[in-house]
């Protein structure tokens, strides 16, 4: 069950993203995309809207870029409560940090040991 | 006293015809799969042609078709007066560092993908008025060089849109001299900028057919001729959706062009190639013109060509600032000797 | 030509390009993300409940399952495979944390020939840098806000 949950509300996240891109204009790119659904994540987290997609449909909704957000935002909060005003700077990134630096760092050996195939 | 060569407002008719005396293509190993891959002096077996980069690979196409023109003319380096080339690149990397290998007195040239047409023109102009004897006309493109200047890196997970055309990978070049046997032009018509606002990098079509049509409209009216005097009329690579466009925009002046009207950008892929609207790049018309009509011609099937090399005046930063895309078209008539 | 006459044929030529440009084929690429988007957060609930039965805790666990994927998404640009599923999937392949990895392994390798420094380490932000920035900016005022409202 928890599997077709996932397929459902992640497939309809990216429907979004589709339809975000063939419907409006050209100027909305691929990194408009990526950029628009982490900003929106972390903005759908902080009113709470995030947190019951993520318990109804698990990696359904973390595997989405707004579950990037969403991990951003939550750090964010959980710093604060913990140590103030300097966890709002170190929250967000302490807890998305396993994502950035294997992006960072896998990004990098591929880059190091593949050659680009071109068309 | 008026220009006495100039015809018109934009057009320049050549008294004394020059003379293409060598053509050569290269093409890419998409290209050579495409319905004119056989009309290709050389087609490429993988894109990097031997090179350690697609940027190195360009300039090995450029070189090679430069060097096969001059040996199909029957001549060598030494007897050209001047080579005029240019590509895509930022500097125009490929004609720049090819002329520094054949050592011929060189001219850049940049206008985008019509750049073959504009050499051509050029060339000519040099060669009937009496500045040269032989004059080398040459552009280049690669899709992998060009998409990743204009566009995303080719592993980037994008959709082209359906207006998107591809780039040819791909290099022409033809020499022009003032006598032997060969296609002759007759007349050249210089293209204004046109500009009607089209900002969608991905639909190039779009952005250049209003000046294609505008210079195939002033053509027309600078020379007194109508559609129906040339065998055909093709432009460099408006594709799909720009030569419907260009199309319209014509007969709203008054001329019909659809009984012989083509676009180099259509007729070099196959639609089961995926490439979407069709070809793009300097290359595009380089090949298509180097390569199949220039064959076409000499074979006796055409007798009399419009071609209109058509250019997308499109950079990414001004993009990127909001300017719209501007476009340019130069016409060129060829004729069978 | 006067100004408002060029506007008024800029305006005309639109129209008649919205007439003559293909749609996009929104049927078959809406199916597509759905699909493409559908299958790799199933692989990565799949993955969390595998980390979760080898003894990791739940947070943790998501964080092993999402790093798995951006590992065979890095792979699979660099064999020059994912740019191929991407034109069937579209944002199905865009959306997901597969698609942030994809941003950053394109660009880092097609760039290599620049030099490991300037090539790979720059370009490898060119579009993970924006996402970067603005994920970490709005999260900072989410937790300001929270800081001074709480």
């Amino acid at each position: 069950m928890d599997y077709l949950k996932a397929f459902i509300v992640g497939g309809g996240i990216c429907v979004i993203g589709q339809l975000l891109m063939d419907l409006t204009s050209y100027r909305v790119t691929p990194a408009h995309i990526l950029v628009g659904f982490v900003t929106g994540g972390v903005a759908l987290s902080a009113l709470g809207l995030y947190q019951p997609l993520v318990d109804f449909a698990g990696a359904g909704a973390t595997v989405p870029l707004p579950g990037f957000g969403h991990l951003l935002a939550q750090g964010a909060v959980r710093g604060v409560r913990e140590n103030g005003l300097l966890g709002a700077f170190a929250g967000g990134v302490e807890a998305a940090a396993t994502g950035i630096a294997a992006a960072i760092i896998f990004g990098y050996l591929v880059a190091a040991v593949f050659t680009p195939r071109g068309e | 006293m008026a220009p006495h060569k100039k015809t018109g407002q934009q057009t320049i008719t050549f008294h004394n015809p020059p003379v293409f005396r060598g053509n050569a293509s290269v093409a890419g190993p998409k290209e050579g799969q495409g319905p004119l891959g056989r009309t290709f002096d050389v087609v490429l077996s993988d894109t990097l042609y031997g090179e350690e980069t697609w940027e190195k690979a360009e300039r090995k196409m450029l070189a090679g078709a430069c060097q096969l023109a001059i040996k199909k003319a029957g001549l060598t380096a030494a007897d050209i007066d001047f080579m005029m080339a240019g590509d895509l690149l930022n500097q125009l990397i490929s004609a720049n560092f090819t002329a520094r290998d054949l050592g011929i007195p060189f001219i850049g040239l940049y206008g985008a993908c019509s750049t073959m047409f504009e050499g051509i023109a050029l060339a000519a102009m040099l060669v009937e008025g009496g500045f040269a004897d032989h004059v080398l006309a040459a552009a280049s493109s690669h899709y992998d060089t060009a998409e990743r200047q204009y566009r995303y890196p080719t592993e980037m997970g994008v959709q082209r849109p359906l207006t998107s055309q591809w780039t040819v990978t791909g290099a022409g070049a033809a020499v022009i001299g003032h006598q032997g046997t060969g296609p002759v032009i007759t007349h050249v018509t210089i293209g204004k900028v046109i500009d009607l606002g089209i900002k969608d990098p991905n639909d190039m079509g779009s952005a250049m057919a209003p000046a294609a049509a505008d210079t195939i409209i002033r053509h027309f009216r600078d020379t007194g001729r109508k559609p129906s005097d040339y065998d055909l009329i093709i432009t460099g690579d408006l594709a799909a959706v720009g030569r419907a466009l260009a199309e319209q925009l014509v007969k709203q002046a008054g001329y019909d062009i659809s009984e012989n009207y083509t676009d180099c950008g259509i007729l070099i892929y196959d639609p089961a190639q995926d490439t979407h609207a069709g070809g793009s790049g300097c290359g595009c018309s380089a090949v298509v013109l180097n390569g199949y009509l220039v064959k076409e011609i000499m074979a006796g099937k055409f007798k009399r060509v419009l071609g209109i090399g058509t250019g997308a005046l499109l950079s990414p930063v001004s993009n990127l600032q909001g300017e719209s895309i501007p476009g340019i078209g130069h016409a060129v008539v060829i004729e069978a000797d | 030509m006067k100004a408002s006459e060029h506007e008024m044929q800029k305006k005309i030529y639109s129209q008649m390009v919205a007439r003559i440009k293909p749609k996009p084929p929104l049927v078959r690429n809406v199916t597509g993300a759905f699909f493409f988007g559908g299958a790799i957060c199933t692989l990565g609930q799949a993955l969390w409940n595998f980390y979760i039965s080898v003894g990791l805790a739940k947070d943790d666990a998501s964080a092993a399952a999402a790093a798995t994927l951006i590992f065979v998404a890095a792979i699979l640009t660099g064999l020059g495979v994912y740019d191929s599923i991407a034109k069937y999937a579209g944002a199905g392949t865009i959306v997901p944390i597969t698609g942030f990895a994809n941003s950053i392994v394109a660009p880092a390798l097609e760039y290599r020939r620049e030099g490991m420094v300037f090539g790979v380490g720059q370009r490898m932000f060119t579009i993970a840098g924006p996402v970067l920035a603005y994920g970490f900016v709005s999260a900072w005022i989410v937790g300001l806000m929270t800081y001074l409202f709480e």
